[in-house]
């Protein structure tokens, strides 16, 4: 599916570059700037946590304070100055809503803007969705609907009040808290974010939706995500991302962790497009984002699809442990960056059991002043027997102020083991955008259809609603960026 | 339909056509012979509007309106086809969605309502029936991996699709087979109307027995050196291009 | 991570110290302040921690521990009657041996030999005889500031190779350089310097040896500079087959101008721990670069072949094609990176690697890495790591190979296609050879072991 003249026709409709940068007035109750041990109190007791969570929180704090900024990614930006955020900010409301009719209709008009509309009646059937706006999960749709089936699909401050038990089990078994900088900070500060979890052998019915929506100003958004599938079971999930046009840097470090136990497949999508920061790179969000699963069982598979259009600066490298004998770990993303956008994106297959197999494919698009770098490493453990891995990772540079790295580490230590890479880096060539102008398709459109065919292989890894969303998108994030 | 007066062009500085006239009537087929470098497929770049080929001088003219001041896909638009000789390959984009995007932009610029999913499909399959093409061949890639006969074959499809009063045909026999041949020339003559101009462009006189021209013209040194009936084509088969230059 | 020792620089930079006044060019006042400023630098720097991305998979915890004399300082007066050579024993070359690091004009072609235009010199005299001239050549290639080990060996080496050819010279004959390994009991370091000039037009072939006989380990840290005038060819040859104790690093440093042709092959098999680096700077536009070559490890050898190929200028081509063979608990590293400049269009950038992996032990580390900054560009890289393959080793047996014969067979094959990368056809049995000899005493021990 590449992009149609409909879609472009939309894209063009759309009338700014971009959609989705204006802000909801509401009514916000904010926690004060800056960050200490008392602000996590705060956090802690606002949310009613148990004991234990606080305790955690604290430990990350205390460690965050001692890990210096990781500083191998090829990007670059200012100092990030901690104590200036707010970190945590929620729509003032007296009580956690019992049902859609009790939210603020003034969110419920914000999703709808964003094409999120969380009315169930109005939903595409077959998509739950949970909405996170700033800080806080707002609603969560067909919640009774997965019920039925044992599926637990909820805020993760909801989880921790309720199913305590696999919380405290799951959250950090795959992100440890000291992981690394971004992700000890998310570990002391994340303020919701969505749980799942799949029982033994249950195909979860419908997608699965997250919509996470920056709103207040200079604040960070810290959500934090755990799936967990139950031996024998299904999940599709799709996570989607928008932010409103501010002058200012914003700051998103999310943690994502997974855990597929024996026989068990996630998917997990993503949309990416927080702001990305004006034509002269002003503003736009510091996308910091830690996720990995866990292919604990064996016949287990994770597969991360990721459409990254937006943000600043992108820090992201979803992966896969493949620690299960005969686990599957997928990666397939496209990256686009224009104007002043920097990304340095990529995945980490590591892989431990025996004849376990890994699929990486990256398509990078470079238009503008923007750089962007695939960062990957295959690992192949002293006991991963027959393990195999294929990597294609693709740079397409359009313009020539633009640049497009590829950084993968491949480190074998077992010689059944076979590991296969291959990368390459070209332009949109003068040639094809003659033949499609030839035809008569206009110059923009010819080079969002030759992208478009570029990207061809991981969008259709998507699933269809979102591959139409991640169609446009390309279309847009590239407006302006030949002629 | 064409006007060409004096038409003066330049790759990279260097002078390539130096004065071509050329007047094509609607409903007419004109080949245009030469040598190699004689400005054969600047010619057809020139007219399809490709970046890089400067006019200097002169002027074209199509159908009243003046040709060289539109951007490539206003061409397109306006009716004129390339076929190209070289035709490019777009990985993974399908043929099916290309031809859409294509034939959707030029009846858009023509006014015309856009075909919905079904009834193009309808008309592409019927179309790629006619010119013997495995229906497999519209849901492949643009022209990735393919042979040199079916690339040709596939710039008919596209040619029949999107229904131009000017094709402009640049070397579309070479390098195919007698089968590919028959085959490409016939989707040629299926086209000939009497609202429908052609311009072929051809190194050999082999396509000509097939696809009969109502006029020949020798390109050489880019010039027009002589011009004639289908005789003359035969003539340059049987003795080259030699004495027709020398006697320019 | 977690912190790892550092290794001291205080032994080398109160080396420098005591032996500063003594080296040879000391009281040249640009080449002391040029020794300075690289003790200072690499003071500053300290010794490459595997916190260095460039140094991440290469430790040089090793050397922790190890006091080593300057080669100078101990080296006996080696009775050498008879160097080991790449070449066939009667093939015509011109010869440059070197003991611990210094020149020995007795095992070395004399001069009269050499064409009108060509010199060959020690590099001590060549500071003393044409000061202004080396001024000109020393550290004008190898000009990188990041470069600990780069700055160690400009603040000691004692001596070393100095090769000019003028305009359009063409050497006749191979020059064949050896560098033996420092015949002491004791552990000795030795900071060789090699330079190599080729005037515009001006073409050699040049074929570096290195070897050893002792059992002592040794601290080798060679640097060597390389500039190509413009429409220069230089073939150049390097096989490091060093006695398992040594500690081998070395960074060939290259410039290359317009229309200049490189065309590099290394056989890394030698020394416990080793590290080829080739730093290539492409300044003329047209200009080729081949790096190719092949790496041969076994027992507990680690063995690493670094490049970085910066493309500056437009219109530029590099190939590399590196393969290896990694045996019993062997240890490989293969990183290469090619740069575009901003402008540097039409590069035309290729890099390969392969592996494969003999044992159950060994391990390869591997990271092509592409850095791009100009968008008309034609650049690609690919890696592979894994087994022989079964089906080919079955075939082979199917036809009455035993299977030590047909593995040994399967490993010559994946390496002679490197070995065919190599443009002068008259070289490549040589190297073939080299690898021949490697797997020979492999498949002698899978034999006893079979037997």
């Amino acid at each position: 599916m590449a992009a149609s003249v409909e879609t472009i026709e939309q894209v063009k409709s759309l009338g700014e570059r971009y959609k989705y940068g204006w802000s909801t007035d509401l009514e916000m109750e904010t926690a004060p700037k800056g960050l200490n041990e008392d602000i996590i109190r705060f956090i802690s007791a606002k949310k009613d946590e148990p004991e234990w969570m606080l305790e955690w929180r604290l430990k990350a704090f205390r460690h965050w304070l001692t890990m210096p900024e990781p500083g191998w990614a090829k990007v670059g930006f200012p100092p990030i100055d901690y104590q200036d955020v707010y970190y945590y900010a929620a729509p003032k409301q007296t009580e956690k809503p019992k049902s859609l009719d009790e939210v603020d209709p003034k969110l419920l008009e914000t999703y709808e803007k964003l094409g999120i509309p969380l009315k169930e009646q109005e939903m595409l059937a077959g998509v739950a969705v949970d909405a996170v706006f700033d800080s806080v999960s707002v609603a969560t749709t067909f919640k009774k609907k997965l019920e039925e089936v044992g599926v637990i699909f909820c805020s993760i401050s909801e989880a921790v009040q309720n199913h305590p038990e696999l919380v405290r089990k799951y959250l950090g078994s795959v992100v440890p808290y000291a992981d690394n900088k971004h992700a000890c900070l998310n570990a002391a500060v994340f303020t919701d974010g969505s749980f799942v979890y799949i029982p033994e052998g249950v195909r979860c019915p419908m997608e699965l939706s997250t919509y996470f929506r920056i709103n207040a100003e200079n604040t960070g958004q810290f959500e934090r995500t755990l799936i967990i599938a139950d031996k024998g079971s299904y999940v599709s999930y799709l996570e989607g991302c928008t932010a409103p046009q501010r002058d200012e840097n914003q700051l998103h470090a999310a943690v994502v962790e997974l855990v597929a136990l024996e026989d068990a497949e996630i998917k997990y999508s993503t949309v990416q497009n927080w702001f990305p920061g004006d034509e002269e790179g002003k503003g736009g969000i510091y996308n910091f984002v830690t996720k990995r699963g866990l292919c604990e069982g064996a016949r287990s598979k994770i597969s991360w699809t990721q459409v990254e259009t937006g943000s600043a600066i992108t820090w992201k490298y979803p992966s896969c442990i493949l620690k299960g004998d005969n686990s599957v770990g997928e990666f397939y993303s496209i990256a686009i960056t224009n104007n002043l956008q920097q990304a340095d994106t990529g995945t980490k297959m590591i892989h431990l059991g025996k004849n376990t197999s890994s699929r990486i494919i990256s398509k990078g698009i470079s238009a503008g002043r923007s750089n962007q770098t695939y960062r990957g490493l295959v690992r192949m453990g002293g006991k991963a027997e027959n393990a195999r891995n294929y990597t294609q990772c693709d740079s397409l540079l359009i313009g020539e102020r633009c640049g497009a790295h590829t950084v993968p580490y491949i480190e074998s230590k077992n010689r059944s083991a076979k590991v296969e890479h291959e990368a390459t880096t070209s332009r949109i060539s003068e040639d094809q955008l003659f033949y499609c102008t030839q035809r008569g398709i206009g110059e923009e459109e010819a080079v969002a259809l030759v992208v478009n065919g570029f990207c061809r292989e991981v969008l259709q890894q998507l699933p269809m609603e979102f591959a139409v969303e991640a169609q446009k998108l390309v279309g847009i994030s590239l407006e302006g960026s030949v002629g | 339909m064409l006007e060409i007066n004096n038409l003066h062009a330049t790759v990279d500085g260097a002078e390539i056509l130096k004065g071509i006239d050329l007047t094509i009537r609607a409903g007419e087929v004109h080949a245009i012979m030469g040598p190699n470098g004689s400005g054969k497929s600047t010619l057809s770049y020139v007219l399809a509007g490709r970046d890089g080929y400067e006019v200097t001088e002169g002027s074209v003219t199509f159908n009243g309106k003046d040709l060289l001041e539109m951007p490539t896909e206003e061409r397109a638009g306006e009716g004129v086809f390339l076929a190209f000789q070289y035709p490019v390959e777009i990985p993974g984009v399908p043929n099916t969605t290309f031809l859409k995007e294509a034939v959707n932009a030029v009846r858009k610029y023509r006014g015309e309502p856009e075909l919905d999913a079904m009834e193009f499909v309808k008309h592409l399959r019927a179309k790629a029936k006619e010119l013997g093409m495995n229906p497999e061949f519209l849901k492949r890639a643009v022209n990735a991996g393919f042979s040199g006969g079916e690339k040709k074959r596939n710039e008919m499809l596209q040619m029949a699709m999107l229904e131009p009063s000017l094709c402009l045909l640049d070397e579309t026999d070479s390098g195919l087979d007698i089968d590919a041949l028959k085959a490409v020339s016939e989707a040629i003559n299926a086209m000939r109307s009497p609202e429908r101009a052609m311009l072929v462009i051809t190194h050999y006189q082999r396509l000509l027995t097939y696809v009969v021209p109502d006029h020949v013209h020798v390109l050489s040194k880019g010039r027009i050196v002589r011009s004639g009936g289908p005789e003359l084509a035969q003539e340059l088969e049987e003795k080259g291009y030699g004495e027709s230059i020398e006697a320019a | 991570m977690a912190q790892q020792e550092i290794l001291s620089t205080e032994p080398y930079l109160a080396r420098f110290n005591a032996a500063k006044a003594r080296l040879p060019g000391a009281g040249q006042s640009w080449l002391d302040e040029l020794r300075e400023t690289a003790a200072a630098r690499f003071r500053d720097l300290g010794f490459p921690t595997q916190r260095h991305e460039i140094w991440k998979y290469t430790p040089l915890k090793a050397l922790q521990g190890i006091g080593f004399t300057p080669a100078g300082e101990v080296a006996r007066p080696a009775s050498l009657d008879h160097v080991p050579s790449l070449l066939p024993a009667k093939a015509p070359r011109y010869r440059a041996t070197l003991v611990g690091g210094v020149v020995r004009p007795e095992l070395s072609s004399p001069d009269e030999e050499l064409p009108a235009g060509a010199t060959i010199e020690r590099l001590a005299a060549a500071l003393e005889r044409d000061p202004a001239g080396l001024a000109e050549l020393l550290g004008r290639v190898a000009d990188d500031r990041d470069q600990p080990l780069l700055a160690l060996n400009t603040a000691l080496f004692e001596d070393g190779v100095v090769i000019r050819l003028g305009r359009n010279l063409v050497l006749d004959r191979p020059l064949e350089l050896t560098l033996v390994g420092p015949l002491a009991e004791v552990p000795t370091q030795v900071h060789p310097r090699i330079l190599i000039v080729l005037e515009e037009g001006a073409q050699a072939t040049v074929l570096e040896h290195h070897l050893g006989f002792g059992t002592e380990p040794v601290f080798h840290n060679g640097v060597s500079e390389i500039a190509l005038g413009p429409n220069a060819r230089l073939t150049h040859i390097k096989v490091q087959a060093a006695p398992l104790e040594t500690f081998h690093f070395a960074t060939t440093h290259l410039r290359q101008e317009r229309d200049s042709a490189y065309d590099g092959f290394t056989l890394n098999r030698g020394a416990g721990l080793s590290r080829l680096e080739t730093r290539v700077k492409l300044v003329g536009e047209g200009a080729d670069c081949r790096l190719n070559g092949a790496y041969l490890l076994r027992g507990r050898q680690h063995g690493d072949i670094t490049t970085v190929v910066d493309h500056q200028v437009p219109h530029c081509t590099s190939r590399e094609v590196v393969k290896g063979a990694i045996d019993d608990r062997g240890r490989g590293v293969f990183q290469g990176l090619i740069k575009v400049a901003p402008h540097a269009q039409k590069t035309d950038g290729r890099m390969l690697n392969k592996t494969l992996l003999l044992s159950e032990k060994a391990e390869i580390d591997t990271k092509p890495e592409l850095e791009i900054f100009a968008d008309d560009v034609q650049c690609a890289h690919g890696a592979t790591a894994g087994a022989i393959d079964d089906m080919a080793l079955f075939y082979l047996r199917s036809r009455g190979l035993d299977e030590a014969a047909a593995r040994a067979l399967l490993v010559e094959s994946f390496l002679a296609e490197t070995v065919e990368e190599l443009g002068d056809e008259s070289l490549r049995p040589l190297l073939l050879e080299r690898i021949r000899d490697w797997l020979q005493v492999r498949r002698e021990s899978l034999e006893e072991v079979a037997a």
